[in-house]
């Protein structure tokens, strides 16, 4: 299983991806408690990133409203902790069963009425405001007074029940990014991988080769969707509040697209890199400002726009598929 | 020999444009036929129809037995009807053989039997040592190729080619002509064309159908319809006297 995962990746690739593992591993132990609350989001965009890149980058269809998985997995799961004392990992997968149910309804919309492209993307963007709208009057939330979760008392972690200190969340993201990367790495190498790019680069070309479109894009939303409701499950038990406001708001959605656009749609490794490139530069920015004294509400958003501007104008791939070939980390063209 | 596909009075229109008038022909298992015709006569259109791509308004197709009209274009693939596009369509942003293994995993499950295919595919149109290179860093007459690898990786009864030879030059015409010859002999593989290029319809085809308007005109054999007055007249053009 190990070795057939490992098949066709360059030594040196593999290299870097254990010294990267490690160095992840071994990241609590100097890090303070602001560097890893940064490294928990930077990890957190990471693996969102990966869960909407199968979407966009293997199959092609643009989302610009995953915040609804986010906010559904999120509330589902925090809903049932709070209500009925049911843990987060049951309550993942009933996060994961409405994720996708969600994601089967608009994909159905979608492909069954031709809404392509850009009108998708509006259709995805209309989804996420209807349930940051229906969930600010849905009282058995809390409407938009927001949901909250009993604090953790940091004396011992409880994995079981996520309730820890950050360490353990740390560890927990982490497992999960890794998890994201292996099950990408898995669909794009598979048969609904292969047909997925066929659907991305020409869907009248895919079909006339015999690949049922509308049943492998339904596919591609309700994974993607389903694998983005567990980063809402984390989001609600790290951050123990949700207001409809936040978790559907429409810059969660974008936050969750920048990692892979700078990075590189499609890839593998992009998210990831992107996550890294983009939080890393934000909070170094942010630190800038505190040290000179600033106080720059919105300087973070125009970073974002000048980080994006750059990447579209300059490196119209994404950060990732230039550093690849230029150290020789992947092999052929793919 | 038994038809392999049939049309019955099969028509197409677009708003008040007539583009397919009950067309009928049959083509036999095992055979290369041709359609030919003016541009504009409806044989993109009528390719499109036997593809699923268009359902037609009236009439019937049937394939080994059984009707087809009005499926959806996977489904007539799946069926065994294989079809290139007259601006080929390769997935650009894929490796050769990536494109190719695609095809190749719509009768197999296995990626790794798909590759095995592909690159067997590949040796036989003369692709195999641009395997790794990106579709869209491929030559016209390459992607054309490439685009046939594709089609034939879907294991098909019948082939659909539009206008393959479009655009190449006579010795890559007669070594497309040669390429397609062989596969019709080797796997009896029933192939159906449209194409301008008259030297390759006179070398390949047993029986030609010409189209004009969206009507069947003439149906024969190469040297009938050669000299078939109406098809002089509305397409092959007649000779100063």
């Amino acid at each position: 299983m190990i070795s057939r995962m490992c098949n066709g990746v360059p030594p040196r690739t593999m290299a870097l991806l254990g010294a990267l593992l490690a160095a992840f591993l071994a990241a609590p132990w100097v890090a303070n408690d602001y560097l890893l609350t940064v490294l928990i989001f930077i990890l957190y965009l990471a693996y969102t990133g990966q869960a909407w890149n199968i979407m966009m980058g293997f199959a092609g269809q643009f989302s610009l409203g995953h915040a609804i998985y986010v906010g559904l997995g999120a509330y589902v799961a925090a809903l049932l902790f709070t209500r009925f004392g049911i843990g987060p990992w049951i309550g993942l997968l009933a996060a994961i069963a409405v994720a996708a149910a969600c994601g089967a309804i608009i994909g159905f919309l979608a492909f069954r009425f031709n809404v392509a492209g850009v009108y998708f993307a509006i259709l995805t963007i209309a989804f996420a405001e209807f349930a940051r709208l229906g969930f600010d009057h849905l009282d058995v939330v809390n409407a938009s007074a927001g949901l909250f979760l009993p604090v953790a008392q940091y004396a011992h972690n409880d994995l079981w029940r996520l309730r820890g200190d950050p360490t353990m969340f740390y560890y927990v993201i982490l497992a999960a990014t890794v998890a994201a990367f292996i099950l990408c790495r898995m669909l794009l190498h598979s048969r609904m991988g292969y047909f997925w790019l066929a659907i991305r680069e020409d869907e009248q070309a895919a079909r006339a080769a015999g690949i049922d479109t509308f049943r492998y894009k339904m596919y591609a939303v309700m994974i993607s969707a389903a694998v983005t409701s567990f980063g809402g499950v984390f989001y609600a038990f790290f951050y123990n509040n949700l207001f409809p406001e936040q978790v559907f708001n429409i810059s969660n959605s974008v936050e969750i697209i920048l990692g892979p656009v700078i990075g590189g749609i499609g890839t593998l490794f992009g998210p990831i890199l992107g996550a890294f490139v983009l939080t890393g530069l934000a909070e170094s920015l942010n630190s800038v400002l505190a040290a000179f004294g600033l106080d720059l509400p919105g300087a973070k958003q125009v970073f974002y726009g000048v980080c994006l501007l750059l990447v579209v104008v300059a490196l119209p791939e994404g950060v990732w598929p230039p550093l690849a070939r230029r150290f020789g980390l992947k092999r052929g063209v793919q | 020999m038994t038809a392999l596909l049939s049309l019955n009075a099969v028509s197409k229109r677009f708003r008040g444009l007539v583009a397919l008038d009950r067309v009928s022909f049959e083509v036999p298992e095992g055979a290369i036929y041709a359609v030919i015709g003016p541009n504009g006569a409806g044989k993109t259109t009528l390719f499109n129809v036997i593809a699923g791509v268009l359902a037609p308004d009236d009439g019937a197709i049937t394939f080994a037995g059984e009707p087809i009209a009005g499926s959806t274009a996977d489904a007539v693939c799946r069926r065994g009807i294989a079809r290139t596009f007259q601006l080929v369509r390769p997935f650009a942003a894929l490796s050769v053989e990536d494109n190719v293994i695609v095809g190749a995993l719509l009768r197999r499950r296995d990626v790794a039997a798909a590759r095995r295919r592909a690159q067997e595919l590949l040796q036989r149109v003369e692709l195999f040592d641009k395997r790794h290179q990106l579709a869209s860093a491929l030559t016209a007459p390459d992607r054309k190729r490439l685009e046939l690898a594709r089609a034939l990786a879907t294991e098909p009864r019948l082939l659909l080619l539009d206008e393959t030879m479009a655009g190449l030059r006579p010795t890559e015409t007669d070594r497309m002509v040669a390429f397609l010859k062989d596969i019709n002999r080797d796997s009896g593989l029933t192939i159906l064309l449209i194409e301008h290029v008259m030297r390759a319809v006179m070398a390949l085809a047993m029986r030609v159908l010409v189209l004009d308007h969206g009507t069947a005109i003439a149906e024969g054999t190469p040297a009938a319809i050669a000299h078939d007055p109406a098809v002089v007249q509305s397409y092959l053009g007649a000779e100063p006297a």
